[in-house]
């Protein structure tokens, strides 16, 4: 669904991101992991043609993402930090987002009424918390049905249950044959959801298996200590 | 376009800091007003408060607006919608609420207690100043990479507009003072939208007289109908000019 071919890209004399090239298939939930600073949101911003690659292609659905910007529909993106204006209710937010995708008026809001923000929906955004608008965002994210779900970092500043309701919607959708993207440094969360890890390291591609493979390998069950195993002794894996 | 529009004014109608701008702007021109009685120095006073005021107030508040939303502005721009699409959306909400702001609070006052052609023009200027340093605002945003830099970049601009330029202007004139520098002074002018405005608004204020040879020039220059033209059209460019260089760096821009 996504094709990434030799995708780099430089900040300067920082290089974010060095010749990746990645294969993302329907029906699996990848977590693209990797310390601070090693060009996670670079890359999601890429596929989202936030940012703009100096080399290498990105494909969705086969059709290269460029100026066109109509491939933007069939992406749900929840982002890191959820910022709204001040004085916009939630209701408005959501309206806003809904008017602006005209075109696709099939809503999904399980996640509106699962949050309850039914029940708050006439607050502005300037008096929310940060975890109630984490939930505005997750909520933005699943609105249009779409085909490719990317998380930055969905479940950093919910509550358990709101975090517990949001793992349940992502392992449903991919059993649904969508593809989940997601970032995050609470590897806990991701357990038994995951099916895909890409792991990168100072804009380079470490190491992209499925969580199968890397459980065999390592003996271990759990994310976290699947990475630290991998980490303690790189050469268990070919790459 | 008109969709996002619509809700960046729902915001920014609600603003507080847009409340307040326009507060203290109708309690100024009601109390000027009602000191001078709709008298040609009222419209003086005014129109200096205008010129520092809206200026000022437009460059710093837009920038810090614009660096508020630019999260938001990202997920807009998550949405399958073009980025010129949304910074255009976003700058008309600017321009139009901060304009309404400045007719509500001077332009009403203006036009109950002294209805006459001066006081048009003079609301005339307040929103085109408001347009151009809207779009001034947008550039400095679009080109600088985080919110402190913006800001200060904003303040040395609105700074540079408001006081620098006629600093700069007095002193060339006082260099070149044994030679004929008052073509080229209009020529000059044409880079501070400020100078244009006051010009143009003075003229119809007979206070040209006020200025000297270079008044009386200017009266001979722009009191004539093509040099109104020309003021209004520099004018014009000085809102076109900053939006589509802001618009051309921003579809290149990594967010």
């Amino acid at each position: 669904m996504i094709g990434i071919e030799k995708l780099t890209k430089t900040f300067g004399r920082f290089k974010a991101l060095d010749n990746i090239s990645l294969q993302l298939e329907k029906g699996q939930v990848v977590s693209l992991l990797g310390p601070n600073g090693s060009g996670k949101t670079t890359l999601i911003k890429s596929i989202l043609g936030l940012t703009i690659p100096e080399k290498g292609q990105i494909t969705i659905h086969g059709k290269p993402v460029g100026k066109d910007v109509r491939y933007r529909a069939g992406i749900g993106y929840m982002p890191q930090i959820g910022r709204y204006p001040d004085n916009m209710s939630i209701e408005q937010v959501i309206h806003m987002i809904k008017d602006v995708r005209k075109e696709q008026a099939d809503y999904d809001d399980t996640l509106y009424t699962g949050f309850g923000l039914h029940a708050i929906r006439h607050k502005k955004m300037r008096t929310l918390s940060g975890g109630t608008r984490q939930k505005v965002s997750a909520c933005l994210a699943f609105l249009f049905k779409p085909d490719i779900y990317i998380l930055d970092e969905p479940t950093a500043g919910l509550d358990p249950v709101s975090s517990e309701l949001l793992k349940e919607k992502m392992a449903a959708e991919s059993a649904r044959g969508k593809l989940v993207l997601i970032t995050s440094h609470v590897l806990s969360d991701l357990d038994g959801l995951t099916s895909h890890v890409i792991y990168l390291q100072d804009g380079r591609l470490v190491f992209h298996e499925s969580v199968e493979y890397l459980e065999t390998v390592t003996g271990e069950n759990k994310l976290n200590k699947i990475i630290a195993a991998i980490m303690q002794a790189p050469k268990l894996l070919p790459c | 376009m008109l969709t996002i529009t619509r809700y960046v004014l729902i915001d920014l109608l609600r603003n507080r800091s847009v409340a307040v701008y326009t507060l203290v702007l109708a309690l100024l021109s009601v109390s000027l007003l009602s000191l001078e009685g709709g008298s040609g120095k009222a419209l003086l006073s005014l129109l200096n408060i205008t010129l520092l005021f809206v200026p000022v107030i437009t460059t710093l508040f837009a920038t810090i607006y614009f660096f508020n939303s630019l999260e938001f502005i990202e997920l807009l721009l998550s949405q399958p919608v073009k980025r010129t699409r949304v910074l255009l959306a976003v700058y008309t909400g600017m321009a139009f609420s901060l304009s309404v702001a400045f007719v509500a609070g001077v332009g009403l006052p203006l036009l109950l207690l002294a209805p006459a052609l001066p006081s048009l023009i003079l609301i005339f200027t307040g929103v085109v100043l408001s347009c151009i340093f809207s779009a001034i605002a947008l550039l400095v945003f679009v080109l600088t990479k985080d919110k402190t830099r913006g800001i200060g970049a904003a303040i040395v601009v609105a700074l540079f507009f408001t006081l620098l330029f006629d600093g700069l202007l007095m002193m060339l004139i006082y260099a070149f003072s044994d030679y004929p520098v008052d073509k080229a002074l209009i020529a000059l002018m044409t880079f501070n939208p400020v100078d244009l405005a006051r010009v143009l608004m003075l003229l119809q204020l007979d206070a040209a007289v006020l200025m000297g040879y270079s008044g009386a020039l200017f009266k001979k220059f722009l009191g004539t109908p093509a040099g109104s033209i020309y003021a209004a059209a520099s004018l014009v460019c000085w809102v076109l000019i900053p939006l589509l260089l802001g618009v051309k760096v921003f579809r290149k821009k990594d967010l």
